[in-house]
């Protein structure tokens, strides 16, 4: 009887936030179920004829999260997942609790798969309570250290977690992040690894940003035969002779296109020629992250071609909308590695950009903002015709590109509207703007965004 | 005229921005046609403090902190004594900072040795202990600093060392006795990232001019157009104090 309190009080809470368009309705559901029904996910978790899947890591778990759903839809499964960016329990509770019908099963039980993103912190908690079939790791970079802490207690936290889950759960592992390959070492059941094998990808030097450089076993410092970005390559310990493990799926060709990127996956069961509409490195390794995690769920090649091609972007993660005439592009930037990875994707074709970048320092953004003083700005020299910031901290913002010499000083404008609104003008019509905003500048640019295009189909996101 | 600096284990210590502290002395220095070297020592490498005018270390995490200890306790830590004694310019930043003192007792209760640079000592309650954590805002030579503090450690000065300035906003040393930072000789510690000199100009021109008169003993900066730096500290005043965290444990 709590559970179907639990169940109506949550899809209730879902659509009257809707209809109140609060955010697209994301984190009071879960709340309200959670509230009734403590025991909510690990009982409808059960639910699920195909089990669970959680998506964690610094950087790519929507992407990844997304990507996956949409071969799991290929082959013909139904997922429940939480939305972008709800991802701690009360997340996966509003997930469940709007899927499923009010006695507590889901229609099509056999069929349902949860894919759930899972934030970093949350992650023993929800590894509990889920009981998943697979685990996929991203990446494990600095963040919010204020928030999360340091990175070591991340990667212990994760550590302990890995220890905890069903010996019959797969780890999904990123062999080119020398913290998550090593999380290998502490598990109970099966391992797959997934890294990029296309050496021409590889850059000098590690970045400043990159964190990892110490050996997870012997602690001396890592050498890496190729850097393709942050501390993500392929490493070695020259001491102790820990190394890149050989990975299951790898990526031998990677291109870029036109309007993405070209993939060569290659399975233990054969190859796979993926076409993804996104842009960036990055972009390549959660491909190899949700195609492994649909290996090691028994996916068959095809569907996972036809989830990569059938891709569309969540906001704020490259996708493209059109604004009084402009091409503008929302892409969320968070910490040190990501944001240098999104810099590097924008200009990499070397024609000038029109750009917003607006950083705020609320608590879901990170209070601490010296995080901007590890990104490489200095990638933005020559390269930009217009450079306008926002948010709480603009002049934070507007010292550090100081700093990095960009063309000309950028308009400080805090205003989030104001800004955006002269960065449109600056935009040339039928032009591309760049809009790069931490997560709740996202928010509110997404608001506005939704009002001047029009598109109601934003509060609907998944 | 040049300025040498020395960073300390810029691979290790070097978790909250501090290259902004890198990049703002050399911006500075080059501005007014003061060269500027930096020279990295990481762990193993000698110190010859005599070869530098300034000496900077930043904040790590603790497991590299360990790391750094022991490095300072077989090799650095000497010579980086002696230099201070002599008038050598340090900024030392968070972890750094904690490391210069006597000795940092860790949230499990092992203790670190410091160098001794400054008479003070930090102690970590415990893991269950809030960490201090926000925007703080520090009154210093009749003018503000701006910068983020996060430290579960808290730092207590002994005789003969002084605050390096009073919390406007913020936590400071240890919540409880108003100090920020601490001032011996030409050696300055502090809990501030941010990163703590490009948004504070005027303490890193006190550095740079410190740094340069041991060898120069009549120099004098030239002023900077500060306009975006100016507007950044006040904002981060701003901020600091709107905001209503002036919270001074009691």
């Amino acid at each position: 009887m709590r559970r179907v309190a639990a169940i109506a009080a949550a899809k209730g809470a879902a659509a009257l936030t809707r209809a109140l368009r609060l955010g697209g309705g994301t984190a009071l559901p879960g709340l309200v179920a959670e509230r009734i029904d403590p025991a909510i996910v690990p009982q409808m978790a059960r639910r699920l004829g195909q089990g669970s899947v959680i998506v964690t890591g610094t950087n790519g778990k929507t992407t990844t999260a997304r990507l996956l759903r949409n071969m799991l839809e290929a082959a013909g499964l139904r997922p429940v997942a939480n939305r972008a960016g709800s991802n701690l329990m009360r997340g996966i509770a509003a997930a469940l609790a709007e899927s499923a019908q009010l006695t507590g099963g889901f229609p099509g039980a056999q069929r349902r798969l949860g894919v759930f993103e899972v934030d970093e912190a949350t992650l023993p908690e929800a590894a509990a309570a889920l009981q998943p079939r697979a685990v996929v790791f991203t990446n494990l970079f600095r963040d919010q250290l204020d928030r999360y802490g340091e990175v070591e207690h991340v990667a212990a936290l994760w550590r302990e977690s890995v220890q905890v889950l069903p010996a019959s759960a797969t780890l999904v592992l990123n062999a080119d992040d020398p913290s998550i390959a090593s999380l290998a070492q502490t598990a109970r059941g099966p391992v797959l690894f997934y890294g990029l094998e296309d050496t021409t990808w590889s850059v000098e030097a590690l970045e400043h940003a990159a964190d990892a450089r110490w050996c997870s076993r012997c602690g001396s410092e890592l050498s890496y035969a190729a850097v393709f970005y942050g501390h993500i390559g392929h490493w070695r310990c020259p001491d102790c002779g820990l190394t890149r493990p050989p990975v299951e799926v790898a990526c031998p060709r990677l291109t870029e296109e036109p309007q993405g990127l070209g993939l060569t996956i290659a399975l233990p069961s054969g190859e796979v020629n993926g076409r993804l509409p996104l842009r960036g490195l990055y972009n390549a390794y959660n491909a190899l992250a949700a195609t492994t995690t649909a290996v090691a769920l028994d996916l068959d090649g095809a569907a996972i071609e036809k989830g990569l091609a059938s891709f569309t972007a969540a906001f704020g993660r490259q996708e493209r909308l059109l604004v009084d005439g402009r091409h503008v592009q929302v892409i969320l930037a968070k910490n040190p590695a990501g944001l240098n990875q999104v810099l590097r994707t924008i200009t990499s074709d070397g024609s000038p950009k029109d750009l917003v970048l607006l950083l705020n320092d609320n608590i879901a953004d990170g209070r601490d903002v010296s995080w901007i003083w590890d990104v490489d700005f200095e990638l933005l020299a020559g390269q930009t015709r217009s450079l306008t910031v926002s948010g709480t901290r603009a002049w934070d913002m507007a010292l550090r590109l100081k700093y990095a010499r960009v063309d000309s000083f950028p308009a400080v404008e805090p205003d989030a509207a104001l800004a955006l609104r002269r960065a449109l003008r600056e935009t040339p019509e039928g032009g591309a703007l760049y809009v790069i905003p931490t997560y709740t500048a996202m928010l509110r640019v997404r608001e506005l965004l939704a009002r001047w295009s029009r598109a109601a189909a934003f509060w609907q996101e998944d | 005229m040049k300025l040498r600096l020395a960073h300390l284990y810029p691979k290790l210590m070097n978790i909250y921005g501090d290259r902004g502290n890198i990049l703002c002395l050399e911006r500075r220095c080059r501005e007014r046609g003061i060269q500027f070297e930096v020279e990295a020592l990481e762990l193993g490498d000698k110190l010859n403090a005599k070869e530098f005018d300034l000496i900077f270390i930043g904040g790590a995490q603790d497991v590299e902190q360990r790391r750094v200890a022991d490095d300072l306790a077989s090799l650095k830590g000497a010579p980086l004594r002696e230099a201070v004694e002599q008038g050598a310019t340090l900024l030392a930043v968070c972890g750094g900072y904690q490391l210069m003192g006597r000795f940092y007792r860790t949230a499990e209760g092992e203790e670190l040795p410091g160098v001794g640079v400054f008479d003070l000592w930090t102690r970590h309650p415990g893991p269950r202990a809030r960490r201090f954590i926000g925007n703080v805002v520090v009154e210093w030579q009749g003018k503000t600093l701006v910068g983020f503090e996060n430290h579960g450690g808290r730092t207590y000065l002994g005789e003969g060392v002084q605050p390096l300035g009073r919390v406007v906003a913020g936590f400071g040393n240890n919540g409880e006795d108003g100090g920020e930072g601490a001032v011996r000789a030409n050696a300055h510690g502090t809990y501030l990232h941010g990163s703590l000199l490009p948004k504070n100009p005027a303490l890193a021109d006190h550095l740079i001019e410190t740094a340069l008169r041991r060898r120069h003993p009549d120099v004098s900066l030239a002023g900077l157009d500060d306009r975006v730096e100016q507007a950044a500290h006040a904002d981060a005043v701003r901020l600091a104090t709107r905001r209503g965290i002036i919270a001074r444990g009691g």
